[in-house]
């Protein structure tokens, strides 16, 4: 009895709370949305959300003075073609993968964005030479550059090192178990490198199906040994167990570990493929004008390198990377860590996203294949 | 008398109305929705008319003429300035890869330049695909209303150039294997949990009342605890460095580099299933097994029976209902699993589960998503008959 007394009004006590709080976010929602000045950005979350925050939303929030919520998600269409379709678009700017903002664009669900409409170098070099050519999408601007890497635990091997991709894909030198994303793509790249293919005739290769044979043969030789993985976090975790010895992973991603984490992490930069990411605007948005304000504003070479301060991911612009400074947090150079850097881009690939725009669907297929055999 | 009888029946059809409303939006709407999405797909069919209406009556072995070229290249123009080409594109790349850069490729070169003659050199001068035969029956194909398409290619079935059924090429077949997969697993994991699950059920059923309690809290806690906990514990004690195979090591059991794989594949699977699955065996068994007289073998043994004839001819066909219900559940909760199977399948372990998620997320292919999950239904809906023909539904109890 004397439990349930004291329990009566105290749940009731709790249940007020609530209310009152669920009532306050339903105003400050309703009020969010009907505010024609606050402009919604989805990104990605985590440790690259809030870098995205501090180097682009804070700095755009002071100048202008318009607000911008910044909201997650996990990457993908669904949501926004199911925004676009009903005419309820609450989604103003997302960041974005290459491929994803492609077919977004080509479905029509997204805005062109013109490279005369963003603002040219600090060197007065028009934005149209300034991002390197098919990098992105035509509804995209802003955006990285990431890199998928090869990194090992330096305890592991108190000998030679390994220091190539080659050497990921040898397992008499080096044994012992590999990471490796469960998707085709970067990985069939891989594999055709590794297996002496010239940079520049990887998409050839692959055009061809004995191309992909190949890529798929080279993949055989250390199937037995390989993790999966599919989280970018995942990697660097199974790298600090010692689950693998080498894996694949996002440069970002190392890095974090490496400076602040303090993990003993080697990132091998041969080989590495290289992917973009922008930030496009969803079409039919009725904050047009201050998407594009903010498209225009996170487009300049400065506020491209900004983010660079924060996570070691490349700006898309030529003229940025030499803006590229310290990490503001510690106050190493980050120069070194950006898969853009000259001594990173011996060989380096660039993804091609045309082609696996037209090619997904069925390489993914033939690696669910490949996985079950 | 009449009056009241039809008032309460009146009542209890209102009282059942809510739940009748609730399942038809939220389990037989999506459901038929999807089944409609199996073998409808009018996207191409109302965006290309003309195009489709001119290849009707081509024979699929020479390039259509230069009339269904120029119509082709017309409304691919003014779909793509209506920023539509790109959805039907999609659907032509799923039959023939390639066709997507190929569609958008032509529209693209011959909007800024339009062809004052012959549409057909100016269209293969663009892209010399549309030079292929196969090019233009992939168009044809795609435009089909009602398809067949997704149920064969569930099947790793596909249509030839004539339109006869043939295999899909080695490489590409994976569902077939996968649903076969699907059902073996299913089958080894209530095997498993039938096995370990008797001897508990049997304890539970058996054991003092404030023993049995205790006992049976132990079965419903895991149950109660979050499937992701659950399934990432397990990362932690089978992964190659984990605590499982630390400990054998130590114990000298297992040399360092003998270390057990025993998860990211086929074994994770079904270690990490069966623990989740296990409560869904337990509770159907322990209630029938509860409503078993003890002094039934009691009897048997009196009349001179072993325990194991006892068991044989007097338990376990009184603890069968219960042995029904609680495999009929877990072997249609194992075939349609996703989350613990993507977590800790691996290579080996992964399920139709993964694939049917993939077409719904990445690729976007419903169609197929709708019709493997149609097959999987099917399937289910076949075993439950065949089941309750041999043991009889009103003989299986759930609860």
């Amino acid at each position: 009895m004397i439990p349930g007394n004291s329990a009566k009004p105290g749940r009731c006590r709790g249940c007020s709370t609530v209310f009152g709080l669920l009532l306050a976010l339903s105003f400050a929602i309703f009020s969010t949305a009907a505010g024609a000045q606050t402009l919604t950005l989805v990104s990605w979350g985590g440790s690259y959300a809030r870098s995205v925050e501090r180097a682009w939303v804070e700095p755009f929030m002071e100048e202008t003075g318009i607000t911008v919520r910044v909201e997650d998600y996990n990457g993908g269409l669904a949501q926004i073609r199911a925004q676009v379709e009903t005419g309820n678009v609450f989604w103003d700017v997302v960041d974005m993968t290459t491929p994803d903002a492609v077919r977004g664009c080509d479905e029509g669900m997204l805005e062109f964005i013109r490279l005369e409409d963003l603002p040219p170098a600090p060197d007065g070099t028009p934005a149209s030479e300034d991002f390197p050519p098919g990098s992105r999408s035509e509804c995209a601007g802003g955006g990285i550059v990431s890199s998928t890497i090869v990194a090992f635990n330096n305890e592991l091997f108190p000998g030679e090192k390994p220091s190539t991709l080659e050497d990921y894909f040898d397992l008499e030198k080096f044994p012992g178990r590999r990471g490796m994303r469960r998707v085709p793509v970067v990985n069939l790249e891989f594999a055709l490198m590794a297996d002496g293919v010239p940079l520049e005739r990887v998409y050839q290769t692959l055009d061809t199906d004995e191309g992909v044979a190949r890529a798929f043969a080279k993949l055989d030789t250390i199937k037995d040994q390989i993790v999966f993985w599919e989280a970018g976090a995942q990697p660097p975790q199974m790298l600090a167990d010692q689950e693998v010895v080498m894996t694949t992973a996002y440069n970002g991603r190392i890095f974090n570990a490496q400076i602040l984490e303090n993990q003993p992490f080697t990132i091998i930069w041969d080989g590495q493929v290289q992917e973009t990411s922008g930030l496009v605007i969803v079409l039919g948005t009725p904050r047009l004008e201050i998407a594009e304000q903010f498209l225009e504003f996170i487009s300049s070479s400065e506020s491209l390198a900004a983010i660079s301060k924060y996570i070691s991911y490349s700006p898309t612009r030529n003229s940025a990377n030499a803006l590229v400074s310290t990490h503001l947090d510690t106050g190493i150079d980050m120069a070194p860590h950006m898969p853009a850097a000259e001594q990173n881009m011996r060989r380096a690939l660039n993804s091609d996203w045309l082609w696996w725009a037209d090619n997904r669907d069925e390489m993914n297929e033939r690696f669910a294949v490949w996985l079950t055999r | 008398m009449a009056n009241s009888l039809t008032n309460r029946r009146l009542r209890a059809a209102l009282l059942a109305a809510p739940l009748f409303v609730f399942v038809s939006v939220t389990f037989i709407a999506p459901l038929a929705t999807m089944m409609m999405r199996s073998v409808y797909e009018p996207v191409v069919a109302e965006s290309l008319p003309e195009t489709l209406a001119a290849l009707a009556d081509w024979d699929g072995r020479e390039l259509p003429n230069e009339a269904t070229f120029r119509v082709a290249g017309m409304e691919f123009i003014a779909l793509n300035e209506r920023r539509a080409l790109g959805s039907v594109a999609t659907r032509v790349n799923r039959l023939e890869s390639g066709m997507r850069s190929t569609m958008l490729g032509v529209a693209r070169e011959l909007a800024n330049d339009p062809p004052a003659g012959a549409w057909r050199e100016a269209m293969i001068a663009a892209d010399e695909d549309w030079a292929e035969v196969s090019s233009w029956l992939a168009v044809r194909r795609a435009g089909e209303r009602i398809t067949p398409r997704h149920y064969l290619n569930a099947l790793d079935l596909d249509r030839g150039a004539a339109g006869e059924i043939v295999a899909q090429p080695e490489d590409r077949r994976i569902y077939v294997t996968l649903l076969l997969r699907t059902f073996a697993i299913s089958a080894a994991i209530t095997g498993i949990c039938l096995l370990l699950a008797y001897p508990v059920a049997w304890l539970l059923a058996h054991a003092r009342p404030s023993r049995a309690g205790l006992l049976l809290l132990l079965v419903l806690v895991p149950f109660w605890t979050s499937l992701l906990v659950r399934t990432t514990s397990w990362i932690v004690l089978l992964q190659n460095q984990g605590v499982i195979n630390d400990l054998l090591v130590a114990l000298g059991i297992l040399a360092e580099e003998q270390r057990l794989s025993l998860i990211y594949n086929m074994t994770g699977t079904i270690i990490a299933m069966v623990h989740v699955l296990l409560p869904f065996m337990i509770l159907p068994l322990y209630s029938i097994m509860r409503t078993i007289p003890p002094r039934h073998m009691q009897a048997a043994a009196s009349l001179g029976g072993s325990f194991w004839q006892s068991f044989r001819r007097v338990y376990w066909p009184q603890s069968l209902p219960g042995v029904a219900a609680g495999s009929l559940l877990v072997f249609i909760m194992s075939i349609g699993f996703y989350i613990t199977p993507a977590l800790v399948g691996g290579r080996t372990g992964q399920l139709i589960s993964s694939m049917i998620a993939y077409h719904m997320e990445q690729s976007l292919n419903w169609g197929l998503a709708a019709a493997l999950g149609a097959i999987l239904l099917l399937l289910v809906v076949l075993l439950y008959l065949i089941y309750s023909r041999l043991v009889g539904v009103d003989r299986m109890s759930l609860s």
